[in-house]
C-alpha cells in the first residue's frame, strides 16, 4: 500500500487535484482510502457527489468510543473508500489535535490493515504544516510519500518551501519523501518553466503541469470531479496522466528548502518583479 | 578515623568560594546567569545592597523549587476563600494537585455558613472538548455548580490547554453571570503565563480588585478597621493574628486571603488601613486599593514575637490613639513573658546553630526572626519567586527592566473613585506620622536585614542545594515538600515553610512559642547522625582480596 500526503497553500486546489487523481487512480484499477484532514469535511465531496458524510470527530463526539469503521467511512466514485476527519467550527478548539485523533482512531479502527487490500490511501492536509496537529500525516511513517500541489503565485511557491522544510524534519524519524511537485496553473506567466526550476532547486520534479481550465468548475458546481463529469474533456486526461505518473513515480527524495532571498530571485530572472 | 572527623567538620566560609564552587558544574551560559542569582550580601549604611538577578526565568533541564501560574492564582490566592466555588478548567490533574495543598485553614462562623475549600471542582476536560472547545462544558460545569449549591460567586481558572484552544472563559462569565445573578468572573492564569507562580498572584490581584472589591460599600462595625494581606492562614497563623488583634481592639475587615470569604473582599474598600504580610504576592491589590479608595498601606509581618509586637505598634501608632496605643502595649505585656520563657529555653540549645531558608516571595525574609530570637543565624536564604524589589527594597522598582515575560501580565489602569475616594488621614498628619519615622508604602527587602556576607540566592535548584549542605553544613533547611526529602536524606532536617508539615501555626505569639519548640526538637534531635549507616563510617569487619 502506497501512503500520500497532498500539501500545499490554503486554496490552491488541493482537494480537487487529489480527488481527480484518486478518480484518475480508481480508473486504472486502484483499491483507494481517501482521508480528508481539514475540519471544513470537504475533502471527498467531489467522489461522493455531496458533503453528506459522518466525520469522525463527530461521530467519536455523539457515540463516544462505540465508533465502528463503517460509522464513518462510505464508498464513492468507482469504489474509493472516503472519510473526513472534521473538526471543529473556526475559532474554536484545536483543529491540529483533531487530526491526530481521527487518524489514531482509523489505526485503530483497522482502516489501514493488512486484509482491507489496500493500493493507496491519500491524506489531503488543510494548507500550510501550521502546527503539530497538520503534520501528523507526515510523522512517524503515516504518510511516506508527499506531492505538494503549487502555482506560479509567490505565496504558492513560498508555502511549498515552507512544506518542503517540514518534510526535512520528519523525514529523518518518520522516513517521509518528496515525489513531487504538481503545478495547478494559474496562467502565471512563464508558470511552467519557473515551478520546473524551483523543483530543481528543492531537489525534486514537477511531476506534471495541469493546465487551467473551466470544466473544473462546471464539475464542481455538479459535485463530481472532471472525471465522472466530463470524461471525454481534455482536463480528464490531464488528471489521468497525473495519476498514470504518480503510479509510475520512483523519484523520491529528502527536499532541499531554499531562502526566502533565492525563491526571490527565481521571481525575477523569469521577470515577474517587472 | 580523628582526621575523617576533621575532614567532616572543616568548612569552607569563604562566601565567594561556595558560590564558586555552586556554579562550578555549570555550562558557561548558565554560569554566568546564575552568578547574577546568587549574590553575596553587603549591606552599606544606606541600607544598599546588591543587585540580584531575580523573577527571570528558570533554566532549563534545572530542578527548580518553583510553581506555574495557575497555582499561584488558584492555589495561593484565591484558594484560601472557603464561599467561593473554584472552578478549574482543565484536565483533572490541575485541579486536584491545586486543592488545599497549602494547609489553609478556615473557620465557619455558624452552621449554615458555605464552605466549598472542601470540594473539588474541575471541568475535566476530555480529548474531545481539546478538539471541539471546552467552552460549552464550563457553560454547564457553572450551571451544576450552581445548581447544587447556589454560591454568592463563581470563579473559574483556565489551565494550559484552555490558552492554547483560545476558549474565552471571561465571555462564559459575563454570560453566566447574567443568567445565574450571582457573580462569576474568570482568570486567563495559565500555567505557562509567567516565569513563576508569581504571575499567577498578580493576574488573581487583578481579578479580585476588577469582580469583588467595591461590591459592598456598607461601613460595618469595629474601631480601628484594617485589611490583612497576604496572609494565607497555613496552618491557623490567621486564626493567631485575628486572636491578637482582637485582644487589642483591631477590626479585621477582611483578609486576603486566609480564612476570608467573598464578602470580606466586597467590602474590604471601608477598612482605613492596608497591612501587608507578603509583599509579593499581595501589593498589587494594596496598590490599587490606595488610588482607588484612598487607604494607605504599611508593611508589618507577624512572624517573630518582636516582629508581632512592632507590627502592632505600628498599627497603633497610625491610628495615634491613645486607647489604641496602650491597649497594644497591654496585650504585648501579657503575652511576651510566656514567649520568652519558651524562647529563652529553646535559645540554649539552638543558639550558634545555621539556617538556611529557600522559600516564598516573604516568608525566606520573615522566618529570619524568629531564628534570630533562637540566637540561630541565617547564613544563606533565597526565594523562589521574588523580585528584585523583595530582595533590595522598594526603593529599586523604577530601576527594575519590564521584560517581555512581565509585560505578559496585565496592569490595571486604576483612577480614583468619583464617590468612594476617601483619604483616610489628611495631608497634615500624614507628615506628622512620616516626621516621627512613620514609613508608608515601605518594604526594605530581604537582603539589608541579613548579615554581610551572607548567601542570597534566587530560584534555589536541587543541585545547589546539594553543594550548600556539603560546603555550609547546615543545622535546618526550610523550604517545600519538593526540597524536603532530598535535603533529609543528607541528614539535615527540613522545614516546610508552605504547609508547615503538620505543624503550625507560628504568627504571632503563640505561633512563635510553636515554631520555637519544633525547630529545638528538630535540630537537637540525634536522628540525623543515623542517616549514614554505621558501618560506613565505622566498620567493625574490614577484609581485601588475597592478591590485593
Amino acid at each position: 500500500m502506497r501512503k500520500i500526503a497532498i500539501y500545499g497553500k490554503g486554496g490552491i486546489g488541493k482537494s480537487t487535484t487529489t480527488q481527480n487523481t484518486v478518480a484518475g487512480l480508481s480508473e486504472l484499477g486502484n483499491k483507494i482510502m481517501v482521508v480528508g484532514c481539514d475540519p471544513k469535511a470537504d475533502s471527498t465531496r467531489l467522489l461522493l457527489g455531496g458533503l453528506a458524510q459522518n466525520t469522525v470527530l463527530d461521530t467519536l463526539r455523539e457515540e463516544g468510543e462505540d465508533v465502528e469503521l463503517d460509522d464513518i467511512m462510505r464508498i464513492g466514485f468507482n469504489g474509493v473508500q472516503c472519510t473526513e476527519s472534521g473538526g471543529p467550527e473556526p475559532g474554536v478548539g484545536c483543529a491540529g489535535r483533531g487530526i491526530i485523533t481521527s487518524i489514531n482512531l482509523l489505526e485503530q479502527l483497522g482502516a489501514y490493515s493488512e486484509d482491507k487490500d489496500m493500493d493507496y490511501v491519500f491524506y489531503d492536509v488543510l494548507g500550510d504544516v501550521v502546527c503539530g496537529g497538520f503534520a501528523m500525516p507526515i510523522r512517524e511513517g503515516k504518510a511516506e510519500e508527499i506531492y505538494i500541489v503549487v502555482s506560479g503565485e509567490m505565496m504558492a511557491m513560498y508555502a511549498a518551501n515552507n512544506i518542503c522544510k517540514g518534510i526535512v524534519k520528519f523525514a529523518e524519524s518518520g522516513g517521509v519523501k518528496l515525489g513531487g511537485l504538481i503545478c495547478n496553473s494559474r496562467n502565471v506567466d512563464f508558470e511552467k518553466e519557473m515551478i520546473e526550476e524551483l523543483a530543481k532547486k528543492l531537489g525534486t520534479q514537477m511531476i506534471h503541469f495541469i493546465p487551467r481550465d473551466n470544466v473544473v468548475q462546471r464539475a464542481e458546481i455538479n459535485k463530481k470531479t472532471v472525471i465522472e463529469h466530463e470524461g471525454e474533456n481534455g482536463q480528464a486526461d490531464e488528471y489521468r496522466s497525473l495519476a498514470k505518473k504518480i503510479m509510475e513515480n520512483e523519484n523520491f527524495v529528502v527536499p532541499s528548502p531554499i531562502e526566502i532571498e533565492e525563491l526571490e530571485e527565481l521571481l525575477i530572472d523569469y521577470g515577474l518583479a517587472g | 578515623m580523628s582526621e575523617l572527623v576533621i575532614e567532616k567538620y572543616k568548612e569552607k566560609t569563604d562566601p565567594e568560594f561556595i558560590k564558586k564552587e555552586l556554579i562550578k558544574k555549570y555550562p558557561t551560559k548558565v554560569a554566568r546567569k546564575r552568578s547574577k542569582q546568587i549574590v553575596v550580601n553587603k549591606v552599606d549604611g544606606d541600607k544598599n545592597v546588591p543587585e540580584v538577578f531575580a523573577n527571570t526565568r528558570t533554566i532549563p533541564g534545572i530542578i527548580t523549587q518553583r510553581g506555574c501560574t495557575y497555582a499561584g492564582c488558584k492555589g495561593v490566592i484565591l484558594g484560601p476563600t472557603r464561599d467561593l466555588v473554584n472552578i478549574v478548567h482543565g484536565p483533572i490533574g490541575c485541579s486536584f494537585y491545586a486543592w488545599l495543598t497549602r494547609r489553609n485553614q478556615t473557620r465557619l462562623t455558624s452552621e449554615d455558613d458555605e464552605n466549598y475549600m472542601t470540594y473539588c471542582f474541575s471541568t475535566d476536560m476530555q480529548e474531545s472538548d481539546i478538539v471541539f472547545g471546552g467552552e460549552k462544558k464550563l457553560k454547564d460545569a457553572i450551571q451544576e455548580a450552581y445548581d447544587l449549591f447556589h454560591p454568592k460567586a463563581i470563579s473559574i481558572f483556565s489551565t494550559c490547554p484552555v490558552g492554547l484552544i483560545g476558549d474565552d472563559v471571561h465571555a462564559v462569565s459575563r454570560e453566566m453571570k447574567e443568567k445565574l445573578g450571582i457573580n462569576v468572573f474568570g482568570f486567563s492564569c495559565e500555567g505557562y503565563k509567567g516565569v513563576s507562580q508569581s504571575a499567577g498572584h498578580h493576574i488573581a490581584n487583578n481579578g479580585v480588585f476588577k469582580h469583588i472589591i467595591g461590591e459592598d460599600d456598607s461601613i460595618g462595625d469595629g474601631e480601628y478597621r484594617i485589611n490583612l494581606l497576604g496572609e494565607y492562614n497555613i496552618g491557623g497563623d490567621g486564626f493567631e493574628i485575628d486572636r491578637i488583634l482582637a485582644d487589642c481592639g483591631i477590626s479585621v475587615v477582611s483578609t486576603f486571603s486566609g480564612n476570608s470569604t467573598y464578602d470580606q473582599f466586597a467590602n474590604s474598600h471601608t477598612a482605613d488601613l492596608n497591612t501587608i504580610m507578603c509583599h509579593r504576592s499581595i501589593n498589587y491589590v494594596a496598590e490599587m486599593m490606595e488610588k482607588k479608595f484612598g487607604i494607605p498601606w504599611i508593611k508589618i509581618n507577624f512572624i517573630g514575637a518582636k516582629a508581632t509586637a512592632k507590627s502592632l505598634r505600628k498599627i497603633a501608632e497610625y491610628f495615634g490613639e491613645e486607647k489604641l496605643i496602650k491597649k497594644v502595649e497591654e496585650v504585648i505585656k501579657k503575652e511576651m513573658p510566656y514567649v520568652d520563657d519558651v524562647m529563652s529555653a529553646a535559645r540554649k540549645k539552638c543558639e550558634g546553630k545555621k539556617a538556611m531558608l529557600f522559600v516564598g516571595g516573604s516568608r525566606a525574609h520573615h522566618y529570619q526572626e524568629l531564628f534570630k530570637e533562637l540566637g540561630m543565624e541565617t547564613v544563606s536564604a533565597g526565594y523562589e519567586f521574588g523580585h528584585r524589589d523583595d530582595y533590595e527594597g522598594r526603593k529599586v522598582l523604577p530601576s527594575i527592566k519590564i521584560d517581555a515575560d512581565s509585560r505578559n501580565i496585565e496592569e490595571l489602569e486604576v483612577s480614583k473613585d468619583p464617590k468612594r475616594y476617601k483619604p483616610r488621614k489628611t495631608k497634615e498628619e500624614l507628615k506628622a506620622l512620616t516626621d516621627q519615622g512613620f514609613t508608608f508604602e515601605a518594604y526594605d527587602g530581604m537582603m539589608s536585614e541579613m548579615e554581610q556576607d551572607s548567601i542570597i540566592i534566587d530560584d534555589l535548584n536541587h543541585h545547589e542545594t546539594e553543594v550548600l549542605i556539603n560546603l555550609c553544613k547546615p543545622d535546618i533547611i526550610c523550604a517545600g515538600i519538593k526540597e524536603k526529602y532530598v535535603v533529609q536524606k543528607s541528614g539535615v532536617p527540613l522545614k516546610q515553610l508552605h504547609s508547615y508539615d503538620s505543624g503550625g501555626p507560628y504568627a504571632g505569639f503563640k505561633g512563635a512559642i510553636n515554631f520555637y519548640k519544633d525547630i529545638d526538637r528538630m535540630v537537637n534531635s540525634k536522628v540525623w547522625g543515623y542517616i549514614k549507616p554505621p558501618w560506613e563510617s565505622d566498620p567493625e569487619l574490614s577484609a581485601k582480596y588475597a592478591w590485593e
